[in-house]
């Protein structure tokens, strides 16, 4: 009898343990060897042979295709540089310049990975799309209220994410973080 | 009350053991990977132009709006696969998955040059019984080997403004990925 008790608390703690891990691991995004620069973060790794389990996993789960190393690389911000969530009632200013690539997309992302409605069919912009200051940076302001200049609609969701892609780029498994990677700084204002 | 430590302590490592097998199996097993949703709507060994994606339609998550999207699933029980991909004003690359999702090649036209991206996709076995002419290894002749025998062929195609995605969609169009 004591055996069998024992056993079955053996499993529980099997199961309990087993799943709740891996379900954290899977949901928490415990890739390895994150290249984070400021808010910004990106798995080189995941766009190779050489995806670790635990983003395979990740990528399989959510139905994604990662970015292939010889196409370019994605890096993704969920909080600005404060580490506030991004919330679609705030405004959000995306100001600096960007590594050197031939071209570079910012999309606007529900957390699902949905484009998010507007009525302008504003998801994102491309590098060609910008108005720039004289100096080469450029702002870029997620709002859900109508701005002049770079106005990136967030649709007032409750939390969204950025995605910053480079295509043809020599960023990737050997870009170690800091100045030959500048990305542009997040700073989240006016909350309603 | 050792006793009982001891049942729980054995439940932790078969817990880890448990851990380790879901996350090494789950991607065998998942059946709303990118390979399932794109199944119903690219043939095998043919290419399909992906809807744009929109805030109601997106064919996996994440994509890049400002993309043309093709998929081609390949197949290489029967054989490998000759893969054309006319090039677009922009830019354009294509990245190769296996069955399983991940990303193992992936080439842009700066590297492919030429006015489209040419190359054979073949297994590691097929490769080795190619005949040893010179024509095979031509420099030309760029040959890529898949780690699997089926998985997906992604071409994208860059519009640097909503105005021009009609002609990045109508490119991709044109690319085909058929037995060689």
């Amino acid at each position: 009898m004591r055996l069998l008790i024992g056993l079955l608390l053996s499993f529980m703690v099997a199961a309990a343990i087993g799943l709740g891990s891996t379900w954290y691991a899977l949901t928490q995004n415990l890739a390895f060897g994150p290249l984070a620069l400021g808010a910004w973060t990106a798995y080189p790794r995941n766009g190779t042979v050489g995806v670790d389990p635990y983003a395979h996993a990740a990528i399989v789960r959510n139905g994604e295709l990662p970015v292939g190393v010889g196409d370019g690389i994605a890096f993704t911000a969920t909080t600005d540089d404060a580490g506030h969530l991004l919330d679609g009632r705030c405004d959000l200013r995306l100001r600096g310049t960007t590594p050197p690539a031939r071209y570079f997309t910012v999309t606007l992302y529900s957390p699902a990975g949905r484009l998010v409605a507007n009525s302008l069919d504003r998801y994102g912009f491309t590098s060609q799309e910008l108005i720039r200051d004289p100096n080469g940076e450029f702002e870029i302001i997620a709002s859900p209220r109508a701005r002049s200049g770079n106005w990136l609609p967030t649709g007032g969701i409750d939390s969204y994410v950025l995605m910053m892609r480079f295509y043809d780029t020599s960023l990737g498994i050997a870009t170690r973080a800091g100045r030959e990677a500048p990305m542009p700084l997040l700073q989240l204002e006016n909350c309603r | 009350m050792i006793r009982w430590l001891a049942w729980i302590a054995g439940g932790l490592v078969m817990g880890g053991i448990v851990h380790l097998a879901a996350i090494l199996i789950l991607p065998r097993t998942a059946t709303r990977d990118a390979y399932a949703r794109l199944s119903a709507l690219a043939p095998v060994n043919g290419f399909a132009v992906l809807p744009i994606p929109t805030p109601d339609v997106s064919s996996v998550p994440f994509m890049d709006p400002a993309f043309a999207t093709a998929v081609c699933r390949y197949d290489l029980a029967s054989g490998p696969i000759k893969l054309t991909v006319p090039v677009s004003q922009a830019y354009t690359s294509v990245t190769f998955y296996t069955r399983y999702d991940v990303a193992y090649y992936a080439i842009n036209d700066r590297a492919a040059g030429r006015r489209s991206i040419e190359l054979d996709l073949m297994t590691t076995k097929q490769r080795e019984d190619l005949p040893d002419d010179e024509e095979v290894t031509a420099a030309d002749r760029l040959i890529v080997e898949s780690p699997s025998a089926t998985g997906l062929i992604v071409a994208r195609a860059f519009s640097p403004e909503p105005s021009l995605l009609a002609a990045a969609t109508a490119t991709l169009a044109a690319a085909q990925c058929r037995p060689a």
